[in-house]
């Protein structure tokens, strides 16, 4: 194996590591003001938000495929079904689409 | 008799934690393959691109060393880079800080390093506190699927078809939208938080002046603090009007 890219492979883990870590570790002890406890419990939510949308609009150059499937998505997820139905239902619907369209 | 319990439990929420990653295992899928097909035509052998998965689990930011590699940038640019693009995760542990049971500070420790996008969101939207049996459950599967599917994609060396490849490229996608909705239907403060970042994230990426890592921070940290001073002078008001 080369050493350069197994040195940059290590500086990469190690970068990548320490902020997953350092809140989680630091934080378990500390009590944070009632302000800041709730702006991170909605943090969850405002980053759904913003892992979807526009990247689900960009997953093919056609514009109309992350249409049809957010579409899918936001219906079959409407019933009330398990996210993996909602996975597997998306998968199928896109599936379908291109290949009768 | 009590041990016999305590372990039951463990095991449950271990495998509960393996079923809420399936989706993620199978979202990884397809980034996965296309990862480990592309380090090969970068150059790079079978056992770097699996250490890579192994060592760094960041889907984003080892798709950007490849194409830094490819052009020649040196090790510790790629290293800065990635360091950069993965600064997201500090909020999002931050965030789950406030979400786990208090284990053992070693169990932390390991569990943190799975922490992504997709097991965060997963973890994170579950009801009630997560513990570390679940985590490592949900970690382990897709981390599993993430270092399997870079290997299998680099040994045989072609992607998906196309029409299977694009389709299943809004598993992840579908995941979130599948995360979201139910919260979403019981809480209008989840719609606020979620349109609002959203909005921000498509002006980030229209505007071009800042890469996607930042932009997702930059969103997040703007909706879930507009929207919670929102909240607040909602219910001081609603306070007044009572007293």
């Amino acid at each position: 194996m080369d050493n350069t890219i197994l040195m940059m492979i290590i500086g990469m883990g190690i970068v990548t590591y320490i902020p997953r870590m350092i809140p989680l570790v630091a934080l378990s002890s500390l009590k944070l003001p009632l302000f800041v406890q709730n702006v991170l419990k909605n943090v969850p939510y405002a980053t759904l938000g913003a892992l979807i949308v526009p990247g689900i609009f960009l997953i093919s150059e056609d514009i109309v495929f992350g249409i049809i499937g957010a579409l899918a998505a936001t219906l079959i997820a409407f019933t009330g079904a398990n996210v993996i139905v909602v996975v597997m239902g998306s998968i199928g619907t896109l599936v379908l689409y291109s290949m009768f369209l | 008799m009590a041990t016999i319990t305590s372990l039951g439990k463990k095991q449950s929420s271990f495998l509960q934690g393996t079923q809420g990653g399936l989706s993620i295992a199978i979202g990884y899928l397809p980034v996965a393959l296309t990862f480990g097909l592309l380090a090969k035509s970068t150059g790079l052998s079978l056992s770097e691109t699996v250490m890579m998965s192994l060592i760094v689990f960041a889907g984003a930011s080892q798709y950007i060393s490849l194409s830094l590699i490819a052009v020649g940038t040196g090790v510790i640019e790629i290293i800065f880079t990635t360091f950069i693009v993965n600064i997201r995760h500090f909020l999002m542990s931050a965030s789950l800080s406030e979400k786990v049971d208090d284990d053992p500070l070693w169990k932390k420790a390991l569990y943190s390093f799975g922490l992504t996008d997709e097991t965060f969101t997963v973890a994170s939207t579950k009801e009630g506190t997560v513990n570390a049996s679940y985590l490592f459950g949900l970690m382990l599967i897709s981390y599993a699927s993430w270092v399997v599917n870079s290997g299998i994609g680099y040994v045989i060396g072609a992607s998906l078809p196309t029409t299977v490849q694009e389709s299943m490229g809004i598993a992840l996608y579908a995941m979130f939208i599948g995360l979201l909705i139910p919260s979403l239907k019981k809480h209008r403060k989840v719609l606020f938080l979620a349109v609002l970042a959203a909005i921000l994230n498509s002006l980030c990426y229209a505007s071009q002046a800042i890469s996607t890592g930042w932009a997702i921070v930059l969103s997040t940290i703007v909706s879930a603090v507009l929207v919670e001073l929102f909240y607040l002078k909602v219910e001081s008001k609603e306070v007044n009007h009572n007293g």
